[in-house]
């Protein structure tokens, strides 16, 4: 039905009377307010995700206030990171812990709520052509999403897709036409209206720019500050980029295989690390003003997510590792009001960055784990 | 001047894609081509490469590498030169490598393309390998098994192996997470120092282009619009298109002290 009904919206958009510039207002029959408002929008208790042998995520709590507000979630490859976005929209099954949307279990959500919850949670991809049929026009797609969810007929699904496409910055002529036709930033700003169409309450951003050059990149964080504003949007943002999240999120989690390694505001967890891997992943990242003098090299790959290491995860990595660091896992503790950090050592990164940003403290002598240069994985 | 670009131009019929009057490589120089999709830089590279007319485009003007000119030489000469003295890795080192095939056996191929043996290709493999801090039992694994980051420094490895003189690198440490492009940088680094190998390095971001490159040329719609020394083009720009580009870098924002 639904691809049906998307095609046939597709018809000559120009019939529709033109409301470039005036996108409705959120009205509130359509808010999805059936939902009971509890303190978090968004609360991940204990989540953990298997995939066979791997711990893909391994017991990650997060909250997210109703918005305006975002919540980074960084780290590399194979983090967890992208995991945690679709647990948080019921795309892959839990082996653990409980994702709860505006106070109730998603788990438990059937039928009529569940539809409100698929409406009230959209995601956003890093590749807009995952989203975007080639075969369909601009305004057919997103006017699609508004008929599936019944919240338009489909001329007037076409009129809000004209609004939408204005509200992102793009000419409501672009209704018209088919992806191919528009530039990789233009698609990406489609693929977001078609997001925001059915008026979420969450947005998940998963790596929104990472396939777009710096001034398409610029111009849609520009779209994301202005429309959480707008909206009342809250979201979670993944990114593998510390320059997004600081530009975007109030609050960020840093993960390391399936674990928040710290997590608090972002200013001050940029600026003032509490955990060695995040300082390490802060001094990676190119700044216009030149080299960085202090990088912090980390040795080898992230390990095995089936076969995690003991003791702290971040061990064999970590410039810091002591014994302790080998044998006990640190808890995930309050390290600073607002702020939390699983080290063993964080008091010391913490007064070593505040001294002199970036700077690692003196390695302890038994700091390289033995066989850390060669970067060649667990066989 | 080892790589030398002038008056090069790359058309589609009549629509011009690439309009460069100058750029040049020096040795043991990083020099970046930055600019948005769509400016040209990647036509350029192919340009370099002898490659543009596989996709339709006719190039004129000159491109020399240390005096010779490359533009008239047939596909055979040019394979001389493309791998053994001038070498290419791009955004994605999954194109480069064949999943069905081990590694070692793509690297071994390219090798022996180049007239080495096979006991100096697995030699010449092994000694490139470590070079770029991997171990040489990697070979024996399928693509599949190594990271991003593992695959580009194979692919560098490549390059090495063949001690080519100019490294084109397109866009190389774009699709990968922030360490491991740290990772890749430093290598450019070392390999630069120690080999004295010309890198042209193109990229879109100029956050890259500024801890890497000793010289940038900002390029837009084909053109040059702006080069020179990488510190003073990227602090203080000369021409209002560069300014644009660096306000649009996002940069982080964070609070000192505890």
């Amino acid at each position: 039905m639904t691809a049906e009904t998307g095609r046939d919206a597709g018809q000559p958009v120009s019939a529709v009377p033109a409301r470039a510039g005036d996108p409705p207002e959120p009205s509130a029959a359509l808010r999805p307010d059936s939902f009971v408002t509890g303190p978090w929008l968004l609360d991940i208790s204990e989540l953990a995700v298997r995939f066979g042998p791997v711990r893909a995520v391994d017991g990650v709590s997060l909250q997210l206030p109703p918005g305006p507000c975002g919540l980074g979630l960084v780290g590399e490859s194979g983090s967890g990171k992208t995991t945690i976005g679709r647990a948080a929209l019921r795309l892959v099954p839990t082996s653990a812990g409980i994702v709860r949307f505006a106070g109730k279990d998603i788990a438990g959500l059937r039928g009529k709520a569940l539809q409100d919850y698929r409406r009230a949670a959209q995601i956003v991809f890093q590749d807009p052509d995952g989203v975007l049929d080639p075969r369909m026009r601009i305004g057919a797609t997103i006017a699609e999403a508004l008929v599936a969810h019944r919240m338009a007929g489909r001329r007037a699904a076409a009129e809000q897709a004209r609004a939408l496409l204005a509200e992102v910055g793009l000419d409501p002529a672009f209704a018209a036409r088919y992806p191919h036709q528009l530039s990789g930033g233009q698609r990406q700003r489609v693929s977001i209206a078609r997001a925001l169409s059915v008026r979420p309450r969450l947005l998940v951003l998963d790596e929104p720019t990472s396939a777009l050059d710096v001034r398409a990149q610029a111009a849609i964080l520009a779209l994301v500050t202005r429309l959480r504003a707008q909206r009342n949007l809250a979201y979670l943002l993944i990114t593998h980029n510390l320059a997004i999240v600081s530009e975007l999120c109030e609050q960020t989690a840093v993960l390391y295989l399936g674990r928040v390694a710290e997590s608090g505001p972002t200013d001050a967890l940029l600026g003032n690390p509490a955990h060695p891997y995040t300082r390490a992943l802060r001094s990676a990242v190119p700044e216009l003003d030149g080299p960085t003098a202090a990088r912090v090299v980390l040795p080898g790959d992230a390990p095995d997510a089936a076969n995690p290491p003991p003791g702290c995860v971040f061990h064999p990595r970590c410039p810091l590792a002591v014994d302790r660091c080998r044998a006990e896992v640190p808890a995930l503790r309050a390290v600073r009001p607002g702020r939390l950090a699983a080290c063993h050592r964080a008091e010391e990164v913490l007064a070593s960055s505040s001294a002199s940003p970036g700077r690692a403290p003196a390695s302890t002598a038994e700091g390289s784990p033995p066989g850390s240069t060669a970067a060649a994985p667990p066989a | 001047m080892r790589l030398a670009i002038t008056g090069l131009q790359v058309s589609f019929g009549t629509r011009r894609v690439v309009d460069v009057d100058e750029l040049h490589v020096g040795a043991a120089e990083i020099v970046g081509l930055a600019g948005e999709s769509g400016s040209g830089k990647s036509m350029t590279t192919l340009a370099v490469l002898g490659l543009a007319h596989t996709v339709g485009a006719t190039v004129g003007g000159s491109i020399t590498l240390d005096g010779t000119e490359l533009t008239g030489l047939s596909q055979r000469q040019l394979r001389e030169v493309r791998g053994r003295r001038i070498a290419a890795i791009f955004q994605s080192p999954a194109t480069a490598f064949s999943p069905v095939f081990r590694l070692g056996a793509v690297v071994h191929r390219a090798l022996r393309l180049h007239g080495m043996s096979k006991s100096e290709a697995t030699e010449a493999a092994s000694r490139a390998m470590r070079q770029v801090l991997l171990s040489p039992g990697l070979l024996d694994r399928y693509p599949s098994q190594l990271s991003g980051g593992q695959l580009q420094r194979v692919a560098i490895a490549i390059a090495l192996a063949l001690r080519a003189e100019v490294l084109l690198a397109d866009e190389p440490t774009s699709a990968l997470d922030v360490t491991v492009q740290a990772e890749v940088l430093e290598l450019l680094r070392e390999l630069r120092d120690a080999n004295g190998m010309s890198v042209l390095f193109i990229s879109h971001d100029l956050a890259v282009v500024a801890e890497l490159c000793d010289r940038v040329a900002i390029m837009r719609q084909g053109r040059i619009v702006e080069q020179g020394p990488a510190a003073r083009v990227l602090s203080a720009p000369a021409d209002a298109y560069t300014a644009d580009l660096l306000a649009a870098v996002p940069v982080i924002r964070a609070e000192a002290g505890p």
